[in-house]
């Protein structure tokens, strides 16, 4: 893959590498399942899955710290779990029911947990660009050395006020790192057919913002730009720029028909390049058995199994919910 | 153990659909994301894909088979060495459960409305306090930077708010009390930082975003109607968004069409959001103090024209006024004159002329737009039994026709005549100056308004 890409062997320990097939495998069971539940009809409206882009949030968790936030658009879930949600307050989120992280008040496309520094979850393509500068303020404004990170699509990536935002977030310093997720379409509209300027991280160097491109479907690449970014922002540098390429398997949302692409290009990437076989054979190479990568599935599956109970037996919100969190009494 | 494979749903508005094509038969081995069949929807042939690994025990549904309801089991997908017939029963459909289903209560539930507040005419300040004449411009200034100084998550960003001193002077000498930290220049971006601010506010910090007219900020509006005032609601109570966002709005002189928007109606049917218009400087002081320290979005309209003008302010260490409070400025017996923000220039004046001529006008100005104060047009209508309002919007879908609707609905019987509006003309705001006037309502057309009302 292009330009400024790291060329040095990557290699992670045992311990790492069984932490990022977990997480992983973690997001992709759990968006079968919401796939499947969404299929029976439990989960309704939009529902957008993140199966082939795991390594890209696993990969930047693995370098954040206590206090640095995350905020995304709406294919939401796979940064949600990957950042220490739980994974039956987001499954219940997506039946719209009581015990999910927004009461059932805000569905698939928007969930927030403050508490693990989650930021949502935006049905507004594009708009939570700013609002991830504006959280990044508030850590520079406060003095502290957190950053955060702020995920759009190739798609977003064209909207007006992701450059008003390079442009003021470089001007002030702004300790933000702008992941672009390019996973190649926008909806059903290729990278090629939106733009004539297709290397996204280079456009921030309009801006004098850094960047890079890179390999998505590695979790180590991923991990490494990750931790140059993480660097360059705590040092009050100001921003930087990761144009992650990756891949969606599934459809834009569960209504996509996909026909703006082959079975056998989908089938390809997932045969040659998917994140998690590569890990697990990492694991293999490193000494892991076969057993051992079994009771992760099974404790996985177990999870995720649980989290559909849950999901199906929270009540739905009671009617006077209707009335309330509209505003915060003064 | 034997899984049933129901007919999915294949789009949000999917009940039933044909079963285009098996790509799988009866004995073969599938994993998690192999495509099983062709699914017809409303919409679009959708590919379905297997969930969990397994090997296709029985087709139960033929391909071909049209009308096939969501939910039906289409097939059974079994372990090594199980057999369809290990399934038990058909499972009953898993049905989605209907909006309302739950309690008969819903619908009632649904209707049944926080309740209003009553009547709340305490003074703003004791009798007796000093006051002090101060321009809008000078009172806005002093509640910003008394703010700041008590508060110093609370800072001020904009176009031309710093060095410049503001393109009004309202944050004339802000920059020098408070510095570069606090009191920030901005690129030309609206809509930027707009949603720059509201971030910050979720990151712990209390923004004061000024607009250099409300005319730009509908640049910006997608930030704080989806960003700011959705977002406490979306996040089930967790993420409030203490922002306030403020600069001058409606006509000002000669500016014309984009310039000259009054956007009162627009932001005041955003539920999520506080929306306040004041009228005098000491409301202008009172009120930007109170939404400073509001941990919800405001919205707060201020007017050029208004600026300029002075008012008596209490001098008060900490003077604020809440929200959702009318003032009365002059009480009367004949009609219920009912404005805001500007428009309350001709309605004073309005009321004035009508003295001489033996009409007493009851006069409130409601001060904020959300929460809005009701309760006390209601019971001054219940005495005057007439009603006009009075602001610069335009007339369609205002907020005069929001409170028209309001009165007929609590107060109609004390009707004795129809509720009038003088408002701006349903035009785009002319330039020549002749052409300006006419489109902007006068105290000339609030007296025909209460003559007709007063029938005299």
């Amino acid at each position: 893959m292009a330009a400024r890409r790291a060329t040095k062997k990557l290699t992670a320990s045992k311990t790492e590498l069984l932490k990022y097939y977990r997480d992983m495998l973690l997001i992709r069971r759990f968006e079968e399942k919401a796939g499947q539940l969404y299929g029976m009809g439990l989960i309704g409206g939009f529902c957008h899955l993140y199966i082939g882009q795991e390594a890209v949030v696993v990969g930047l968790e693995s370098v954040a710290m206590e206090g640095d936030k995350r905020i995304t658009t709406y294919r939401d879930h796979g940064h949600m779990l990957a950042c220490g949600m739980d994974a039956n307050g987001v499954m219940a989120e997506l039946t719209g029911r009581i015990g999910g992280y927004s009461k059932g008040k805000g569905g698939s496309m928007h969930m927030f947990s403050k508490e693990r520094d989650f930021y949502g979850g935006h049905g507004i393509v594009g708009a939570n660009v700013p609002l991830g500068a504006g959280l990044a303020f508030s850590d520079m404004y406060k003095g502290n050395k957190n950053v955060t990170f702020t995920y759009f699509g190739d798609g977003a990536a064209n909207q007006g006020q992701v450059y008003e935002t390079y442009n003021m977030a470089e001007l002030w310093k702004l300790p933000v790192i702008f992941v672009i997720e390019n996973n190649q379409y926008a909806m059903g509209t290729s990278v090629k057919r939106a733009t004539k300027s297709s290397s996204f991280w280079e456009r921030g160097t309009a801006f004098s913002i850094p960047g890079e491109q890179v390999d998505g479907m590695d979790v180590l690449a991923v991990r490494a730009a990750g931790q140059k970014a993480v660097k360059h922002c705590r040092a009050g540098k100001g921003p930087y720029i990761l144009e992650i390429m990756t891949y969606r398997y599934r459809g834009h949302s569960m209504s996509d028909p996909a026909k703006y692409r082959t079975r056998d290009e989908v089938q390809k990437i997932r045969e040659e390049r998917d994140a998690i076989e590569q890990v697990r054979g990492r694991l293999l190479d490193a000494g892991a058995t076969e057993a051992e990568l079994k009771a992760i599935d099974k404790e996985i599956k177990d999870i995720v199994n649980a989290s559909a109970d849950f999901a199906k037996e929270s009540p739905e919100p009671d009617p006077s919910d209707l009335w309330t969190d509209i505003t915060i009494d003064a | 153990m034997a899984t049933e494979i129901l007919m999915p749903a294949l789009s949000p508005t999917m009940e039933e659909g044909t079963l285009a094509k098996w790509l799988v038969k009866e004995g073969d081995s599938v994993s998690a994301g192999d495509i099983m069949a062709e699914i017809e929807t409303d919409k679009a042939t959708m590919e379905f894909e297997a969930v969990d690994d397994g090997i296709v025990g029985k087709i139960l549904v033929a391909e071909g088979t049209e009308a096939v309801k969501v939910n039906t089991p289409i097939a059974v997908i079994v372990e090594e060495g199980e057999s369809a017939s290990d399934i038990k029963a058909p499972a009953a459909p898993v049905a989605a459960p209907e909006a309302g289903e739950s309690s008969p209560t819903s619908e009632v539930m649904a209707d049944a409305r926080p309740a209003q507040p009553a009547v709340d005419r305490s003074p703003d300040y004791p009798d007796g306090t000093e006051m002090v004449s101060t321009t809008v411009r000078d009172a806005l200034r002093d509640a910003i930077a008394e703010e700041m100084r008590a508060d110093d998550t609370v800072f001020i960003m904009g176009e031309e708010v710093a060095e410049y001193q503001g393109a009004y002077k309202i944050t004339q000498g802000i920059l020098e009390e408070f510095g570069a930290r606090r009191v920030i220049d901005t690129p030309i971006t609206e809509h930027g930082f707009a949603g720059l601010g509201v971030g910050a506010s979720w990151g712990g910090l209390k923004p004061i975003v000024e607009f250099m007219t409300w005319n730009f900020a509908m640049q910006a509006i997608d930030h704080i109607i989806n960003s700011a005032a959705k977002t406490l609601y979306m996040s089930g109570g967790q993420m409030g968004s203490p922002i306030v966002f403020r600069g001058p709005n409606g006509a000002a002189a000669r500016v014309a069409a984009q310039h000259s928007q009054d956007y009162a109606a627009w932001y005041a049917s955003v539920p999520g959001l506080k929306v306040v218009q004041p009228f005098s400087a000491a409301d202008a002081k009172g009120l930007l103090k109170t939404a400073i320290r509001d941990p919800n979005p405001v919205v707060f309209l201020e007017n050029e024209i208004l600026y300029g003008r002075a008012f008596d302010v209490p001098k008060l260490n900490d003077f604020t006024i809440p929200f959702g409070k009318a003032r009365v400025w002059r009480e009367g017996s004949d009609v219920t004159l009912v404005s805001w923000g500007i428009g309350m220039s001709h309605t004073l004046e309005a009321a004035d002329e009508l003295a001489k001529d033996g009409i007493s006008a009851e006069v409130i100005d409601l001060r904020t737009l959300r929460p809005l104060d009701m309760a006390t047009v209601i019971e001054s209508v219940k005495k005057t039994n007439r009603c006009v309002t009075v602001e610069e919007a335009w007339p369609v879908a205002s907020m005069s026709d929001h409170i028209g609707s309001e009165i007929m609905r609590e107060a109609f019987d004390y009707l004795d005549a129809p509720v009038l509006k003088c408002t701006g003309k349903d035009v785009p705001m002319p330039y020549a100056a002749n052409l300006e006037r006419l489109a902007l309502t006068s105290v000339k057309e609030v007296i025909d308004a209460v003559r007709t009302v007063t029938y005299r």
